[in-house]
């Protein structure tokens, strides 16, 4: 049935946003993990000068306020292509149907 | 620190909240159903309601704290706001569209959507009350301090203005009005950072901060004493009164024309040094002095300036204009003058003396200055640093009154939009603050009494008018935020707790009703606990906020969404296990045993935020529960 074949396709969407959700969600942990561990294990670390003079705390602290705007951004792109693949499926067969 | 009524500001000031309460009045009248009091008829453009979602989170806490704890121990400070930004990340990539196919109006509603059970129904309320109140206190504090510089008044009257203002928004229209209010403000908050920002940098950095002469630099005295058996004896044009030692460090009391001032004894190319400090004195039963004088002389002065600035390893006395990286690493090869306070008691007197201690550019832009976690970390202090960068990475998606944000859009790619350009405007924010808060470090207008209103006051030294706008945008921050939170309070009582868990049966009309009142109940609550909590660190205060919030409502979420066995018992045991640990430790801690009066070191334990412990345990309890007491009817309705 119709009704039950969009709710389906909206199911697997669900599913494939939430895993990409997941898996940036992972690529995050670990960057914001990376800066904690070197804050408590390799604090000396955080002192090297590496970007334009600024010790890695200010490189890395500020690089991660901007990595956390960019895979915001890669998250949406995806998610809306993702919903957009899924709409144009159920328009093609609507037609098809009508 | 001593202020004086800015009328400018006061002008600025009515008109916004003029402004404020006219949006009110204009939602008001709109407000018929109880879907557009809680959640604004979900009927809000993605784009108002990021920015708004940036305008509930960017609260006192972050402009006022972050920028405060910066401006005093540089880093540090800077952790909050990469915790709280990364925070989004979990709200963004975890709950944001799977919350919002789940829910209706409250955080409970949603956590509930497939259970419908009274203990979830219960235990949720309890926890979004709690976590709305710790959150509330910082905020209402945080309105006293603004209220004082800019009205002249004193903090409990700030408590209560906010208050009154607030309960009135709320009660009059609810959760449309406070949208509107709060994407005004976020906007008017990024946009007068940027320029704040562009100000400082267009400054400089300079030995000597006088804003070409709209404000003067005070040059702080050092004298030469003469010293026999470590005992300062004699020193010229002053007369030698007593001298205290502290720890490592010794003041020394000395008096000229009548005027009792303290000194930090200091060493210089192995001669003795007498370096001015600032002193308040309480007298028993007299005012204070400020500076040996009483407040009204002025001679309590705004500090924090640079000693040393090094370009390209040579010292210059300023730089001019520079840019936002060689602001930063100018700074950090530089020597910045920070004011550390010490208390004793001089006789009958209680005596604070802030001293002024040279701390390399260099250890300013590192941790370490509140979190010990290089030099002098012990195993505590470590694992306090990681439990507050958990608490705030984990706290954001878990906070109730950002939850219902996600109601307010009409669909899950709605509420993702605004929830990316949310992150992209509170990050952006972000990054402002540390300009912000390293240019109250160095351009001596810090206030020692109360770093919050460090960006304020940095802004009033570039301009009266500056600092007008800010201080009322930054009042209106603490407006905004304490209607939503109160928005979410009175959600928790009177549609969860009245309406489905008494099983009330209240009418659509009744509903709004029971809000309002809950509203006003939670406000009057809110104004005594701001009077009760005066003086305490704001951003510290939200850390525990963001604590209790990860370990009471983020492990059910979570499990929720992505693990199909979990049950609502496991839910409202999660819930409970969540607020009880959190809170048990809260009460325990170190900052709590002194504030009991019973001193920091005689505390059960040393740990200061809770998260570390509290949030496994309640990850461990919901899973546990669920296992041992599995569903029974899984899905009851659709």
């Amino acid at each position: 049935m119709h009704v039950n074949n969009t709710s389906e396709e909206k199911e697997s969407l669900t599913k494939r946003k939430s895993v990409l959700g997941i898996r940036l969600f992972f690529v995050y942990l670990i960057c914001y993990a990376g800066f904690v561990a070197i804050g408590v294990f390799q604090y000396e670390l955080l002192a090297v000068p590496v970007l334009g003079g600024l010790n890695l705390a200010l490189a890395y602290g500020i690089g991660l306020i901007v990595f956390a705007v960019i895979l915001g951004v890669v998250y949406n792109y995806y998610c809306t292509k993702y919903e957009d693949e899924v709409e144009q499926a159920v328009e093609i067969e609507e037609g098809g149907r009508a | 620190m001593i202020y004086e009524i800015s009328y400018t500001a006061l002008a600025f000031f009515l008109v916004f909240v003029g402004l404020v309460l006219g949006l009110s009045f204009y939602f008001g009248r709109k407000t018929s159903s109880s879907s557009s009091y809680y959640a604004a008829g979900g009927q809000i453009h993605w784009g108002v309601n990021g920015i708004a979602f940036a305008g509930d989170y960017l609260s006192a806490a972050s402009f006022l704290g972050i920028c405060g704890m910066i401006a005093i121990s540089g880093f540090d400070g800077f952790l909050y706001a990469i915790g709280f930004l990364a925070g989004w990340i979990v709200a963004l990539f975890l709950i944001a569209e799977p919350f919002k196919r789940l829910g209706k109006f409250t955080f409970t509603d949603a956590l509930n959507a497939k259970f419908n059970s009274r203990a979830i129904t219960l235990s949720a309320s309890i926890g979004t009350l709690i976590v709305s109140v710790f959150y509330l206190i910082p905020q209402m504090v945080g309105a006293g301090d603004l209220v004082m510089p800019l009205l002249g008044l004193p903090h409990w009257v700030g408590v209560l203005l906010v208050g009154a203002i607030v309960i009135f928004i709320v009660a009059s229209a609810g959760m449309a009005s406070t949208t509107y209010v709060q994407f005004l403000k976020g906007g008017l908050l990024i946009v007068l950072s940027l320029i704040l920002t562009f100000f400082i940098l267009k400054n400089g950095l300079t030995l000597t901060p006088d804003f070409k002469g709209s404000s003067s630099h005070y040059t702080f005295m050092e004298l030469s004493p003469e010293v026999q058996n470590d005992q300062v004896v004699s020193v010229p044009g002053w007369e030698v009164i007593s001298q205290q030692t502290v720890g490592t460090k010794t003041f020394v009391k000395l008096a000229q024309n009548g005027v009792e001032r303290w000194f930090d004894w200091t060493e210089q190319d192995g001669q003795p040094v007498l370096k001015e400090a600032l002193s308040v004195t309480q007298q028993p039963g007299g005012p204070a002095l400020y500076n040996g004088e009483v407040k009204e002389s002025r001679k309590f002065y705004q500090v924090g300036h640079m000693s040393k600035i090094l370009v390209n390893g040579e010292e210059v006395e300023r730089t001019g204009p520079v840019g936002p990286f060689e602001f930063l690493s100018t700074i950090q090869e530089s020597e910045i003058i920070r004011f550390l306070q010490v208390k004793f008691s001089d006789g009958v007197d209680e005596v604070s003396v802030y001293y002024q201690q040279s701390t390399p550019g260099s250890s300013f832009l590192l941790p370490g200055l509140k979190y010990k976690i290089g030099r002098d970390a012990n195993l505590w202090s470590k694992l306090d640093f990681i439990s507050l960068m958990l608490a705030l990475f984990l706290g954001t998606a878990a906070l109730p009154h950002i939850l219902i944000r996600y109601y307010t859009v009409k669909t899950p790619r709605d509420a993702r939009k605004s929830t990316i350009l949310a992150i992209a405007a509170i990050g952006g924010f972000y990054l402002l603050t540390l300009y912000m808060g390293l240019g109250a470090a160095v351009n001596g207008v810090m206030d020692v009494e109360s770093s919050n209103m460090a960006a304020p006051l940095l802004a009033k030294a570039f301009g009266a008018a500056l600092f007008s706008i800010i201080s009322a945008v930054a009042f209106a921050t603490v407006l905004g935020t304490v209607s939503g939170l109160i928005v979410a309070s009175s959600g928790a009582i009177a549609h969860d707790f009245i309406d489905v868990y008494l099983k009330k049966n209240l009418s659509d009309g009744q509903k709004v009703k029971a809000g309002k009142i809950a509203a006003f109940a939670v406000g009057i609550f809110a104004i005594l606990l701001g009077m009760a909590f005066k003086g305490i660190n704001v951003s510290f205060l939200v850390g525990w906020a963001f604590a209790i919030a990860a370990s009471a409502n983020l492990p059910s979420i979570l499990f929720l969404l992505f693990w199909k066995k979990t049950s609502s018992t496991g839910i409202a045991a999660s819930i409970i296990v969540g607020i009880v640990s959190s809170l048990a430790i809260i009460l325990t801690s170190p900052t709590m045993w002194d504030l009991y009066g019973l001193g920091r070191t005689a505390a059960p334990h040393q740990l200061e935020n809770p998260a570390l412990i509290s949030f496994p345990l309640a990850v461990l309890t919901v899973y546990l529960v669920s296992l041992w007491f599995p569903k029974r009817d899984a899905v009851v309705s659709q």
